[in-house]
């Protein structure tokens, strides 16, 4: 084989597995990114039962329960404008409480309470999930203030 | 005075940098020689001074001198020493101070032991090592201070981040740190043989133990930070898809596809123009990598504070060093003559095949880690997690295993296609039999990657050990070992992988002391929980006796543990390893009355991961030792020839 066709025939090989992974990239992301949605968006949006995304918002505060397994907690999620029930079965985050920031990675079951499989609280002081920068928590009338 | 002497040394360090560039620059450019003289001992120098001043900076750690701002912002004095030692990396001044360090260290170690490269090429490296150098010392003096000072003293620290407070904190980052940053040495000399046009199988034979060294610290600083992110997070995984993860496994992935390519370029002359262009992008993903950590713009539990002041700057050092280095080669990659061609089947294809797929699992790995901040440009928060990186990586690696069983069979240059075939029914037919025997037991039971990752991995056993066949063991060059022991790792870690996705069993429930659990085999029983203190923390303590078959129950002591300095809560999991798996106990919360949250797994075979990714780096390093013994054997060889002549 001449130096000259090897050299065109590895650019094409190059060339087709560049194409063949970026359309591969392009089809995994649409399918298992997770898009970020406040409870309000939940309500406008809507978001299909079983989509994997990340819902963010504050805990309501007197909304957290323990079920009977001792496992399992189910609480609500709000951002101020819309509230979402969620639960979660497993070891929750430390900082994991009623009136503090929480981003939970799941889905909607049939019934429309979010099925978390995993939750992100905040980490230490310093530490805060990115996604909840901008919403705060106002102590005295317990509303949520968002701007972004 | 202690600080004062290391802000010192560093603007030493820095002056000489820039020194080492223009001595190296001028007599280049000008061939002056006189001035080419001078350039090994400024950057042994300049080494000398980085270490000097990173040791001043662990003295002021060790002393707990609360007048420099870095020590009360991530220390205190309670702290256990090991832990006010390693904390002077556990924080982003001390950690970009190592990061200039090792840097200065590798710049010297080329200045001192590099002998088989050409000597203008040598220079130019060493130029180009002290241009990145620049960079950094520029964002330490101006952006990220590690020396200076508060006046008053503080009483006392803030403390560190009690999930650092680990013996992990004292071997995972400085051993990634010196494998993630060595491989600036690769790039610099990249750099250097498009400068001066040498770029050929000498070029290739001199860089490679630069790239060897630094890869085999780079999979053992990886490995030991799975396996610390594992017992420390006690979260049970090994790997999140983390961004700070993927930052390690970037450069890593595209150091490992340089490994293979410059072995082709030391051996038969090919693939002059690639390997150079993945020694520019190895360190390239260093860069990205140290980008996306310390800019705090991905979301990560890496992340120390989120500052875009510092981010920025690191951008703009990637943007001049990546696009200088990109804008270097299409400048010169004309000058690059090309190298001696191949025939489809031999082992050249089969190593283009390998960094193929390792780029197209680098180029998805990077696309996936950015894409969020892609769609936040156009006010879309996404994350991308373990979903997409398990459905693109997972087959992607799956096949480049399958290449790894058939590259090694095959001959350097033209072989035939029957041979290979010859050569391969050993660990095919293994890897048929085990492919039945699995489809008898668990079809369906376990998903497909796992199902196929355990074939695979018996596969590649196999396989890899198949070039020993028939060959004398103890004349088997010891390179030839390091490969088959390399490739055997992943064969291991392949099996561990995919063993702890199939056949993991987690239970969780809320028990009392008392009362008895079990699962998968083993019986816990749940005896009492105390308190219990140690030096910085308390911490409630499970007290359980685990035991197997009826075997001598065994004591474990899962905790909850509290920090007072910064206030913070970490689990300690508790790890029972045996033979074919691991126990592993976390004591989550009190449910309600007297009842206490457990989160039992039993994971099969799951330190086969680590084993595995320690035999990589063994299998790295026999074939370095080879490679130089080899290498000091004919020179030693040829002066007793000479003397003979004489």
């Amino acid at each position: 084989m001449k130096a000259k066709h090897q050299r065109l025939i590895l650019a094409l090989v190059a060339l087709v597995a560049l194409i063949g992974a970026g359309l591969l990239a392009a089809s995994a992301l649409k399918d298992e990114a997770a898009y970020f949605y406040a409870p309000h968006d939940v309500k406008t949006k809507g978001v299909e039962p079983g989509k994997a995304i990340r819902l963010g918002g504050m805990v309501v505060k007197g909304s957290l329960k323990r079920a009977s397994d001792g496992v399992t907690v189910h609480f609500d999620v709000t951002d101020g404008k819309a509230t979402v029930p969620a639960s979660f079965k497993g070891i929750t985050p430390d900082l994991f409480r009623e009136g503090s920031g929480v981003v939970a990675e799941g889905a909607f079951d049939v019934g429309g309470t979010f099925q978390a499989t995993n939750l992100l609280a905040k980490h230490d002081e310093r530490y805060m999930p990115r996604e909840l920068e901008g919403m705060q928590y106002d102590e005295k009338s317990h509303k949520m203030k968002v701007d972004r | 005075m202690i600080a004062e002497a290391g802000l010192a040394a560093l603007w030493l360090a820095a002056s000489l940098a820039l020194l080492q560039l223009a001595l190296a620059a001028i007599g280049l450019a000008g061939g002056k020689s006189e001035l080419l003289g001078a350039v090994r001992p400024v950057a042994v120098a300049q080494g000398g001074l980085t270490a000097v001043a990173f040791a001043l900076l662990i003295t002021l750690f060790l002393r707990s001198d609360m007048s420099v701002l870095l020590v009360v912002t991530n220390s205190h004095s309670m702290k256990p020493w090991l832990y006010k030692f390693a904390g002077t990396w556990g924080n982003h001044e001390g950690s970009m101070l190592l990061w200039v360090t090792v840097m200065g260290v590798a710049g010297a170690a080329v200045a001192l032991f590099e002998r088989a490269l050409r000597r203008e090429t040598h220079m130019a490296t060493l130029g180009g090592q002290a241009a990145i150098s620049l960079g950094f010392y520029a964002f330490l003096l101006f952006a990220s201070n590690p020396f200076a000072r508060i006046d008053p003293p503080a009483a006392d620290g803030q403390g560190l981040n009690p999930l650092l407070q680990d013996p992990g904190l004292a071997f995972h980052p400085p051993t990634l740190y010196l494998g993630y940053v060595g491989l600036s040495v690769a790039f610099s000399f990249a750099v250097g043989a498009l400068l001066t046009r040498q770029v050929d199988a000498a070029f290739a034979r001199a860089m490679r133990p630069w790239v060897l060294g630094a890869w085999i610290l780079l999979t053992l600083g990886i490995t030991a930070g799975s396996y610390w992110a594992y017992y420390e997070l006690g979260w049970g995984g090994w790997w999140f898809w983390d961004p700070v993860e993927n930052a390690s496994l970037m450069p890593w992935l595209a150091a490992t596809a340089l490994l293979h390519s410059v072995t082709v370029l030391a051996t038969r002359d090919a693939l002059r123009a690639w390997t150079v262009m993945l020694a520019v992008v190895a360190f390239s993903m260093s860069m990205v990598g140290t980008f996306l950590v310390r800019s705090g713009i991905l979301t990560s539990v890496h992340a120390f504070a989120v500052d875009p002041e510092r981010g920025t700057f690191i951008l703009a050092l990637l943007g001049i060093y990546i696009g200088g280095a990109l804008a270097l080669f299409g400048w010169r990659v004309g000058a690059v003559r090309e190298g001696a061609p191949f025939e489809l089947v031999s082992r050249e294809t089969m190593l283009v095949v390998n960094n193929l797929l390792l780029s197209v699992i680098l180029g998805l790995v990077l696309i996936g880690t950015l894409y969020p901040l892609l769609t936040e440009a156009f006010g879309h928060k996404v994350s991308v997690g373990a979903p997409y990186f398990d459905r693109i990586a997972g087959p992607i690696a799956l096949a480049l295993m399958i290449a790894m069983i058939v590259g090694p069979l095959t001959r350097w240059r033209r072989d035939r296609m029957r041979e290979v075939t010859r050569r391969l029914a050993v660990p095919l037919v293994v890897g048929g039999l085990v492919f039945l025997t699995l489809a008898a037991l668990a079809w369906g039971r376990i998903g497909i990657l796992p199902f196929l990752g355990l074939v695979i991995a018996l596969a590649v056993g196999v396989g890899s050990i198949a070039p020993l066949w028939k060959r004398n063991l103890r004349r088997t060059p010891l390179f030839t070992w390091g490969m088959v022991i390399a490739h055997l790792g992943c064969a291991v870690s392949l099996a561990g992988m995919a063993c702890d996705s199939a056949l993991t069993v987690e239970k969780l429930v809320a028990a009392r002391p008392g009362d008895t659990v079990e699962t998968a085999g083993w019986t816990l029983r749940f005896k009492q929980i105390l308190p219990i203190a140690g030096d910085n923390w308390t911490a409630l303590q499970a007290d359980m006796e685990a035991s197997r078959g009826g075997g001598e129950p065994v004591l474990i002591h899962p905790q909850s543990r509290f920090f007072a300095s910064p206030p913070t809560t970490t689990t300690e999991a508790a790890l029972l390893t045996r033979w074919n798996g691991q126990l592993y106990v976390v004591l989550g919360q009190e449910a309600d009355e007297g009842r206490w949250q457990l989160r039992i797994w039993w994971k099969p075979f799951v330190t086969l991961i680590w084993f595995g990714g320690f035999l990589i780096a063994l299998g790295g390093a026999l074939a370095l030792v080879g490679r130089e013994r080899r290498g000091w054997l004919l020179k030693w060889r040829a002066r007793k020839a000479v003397e003979a002549a004489a």
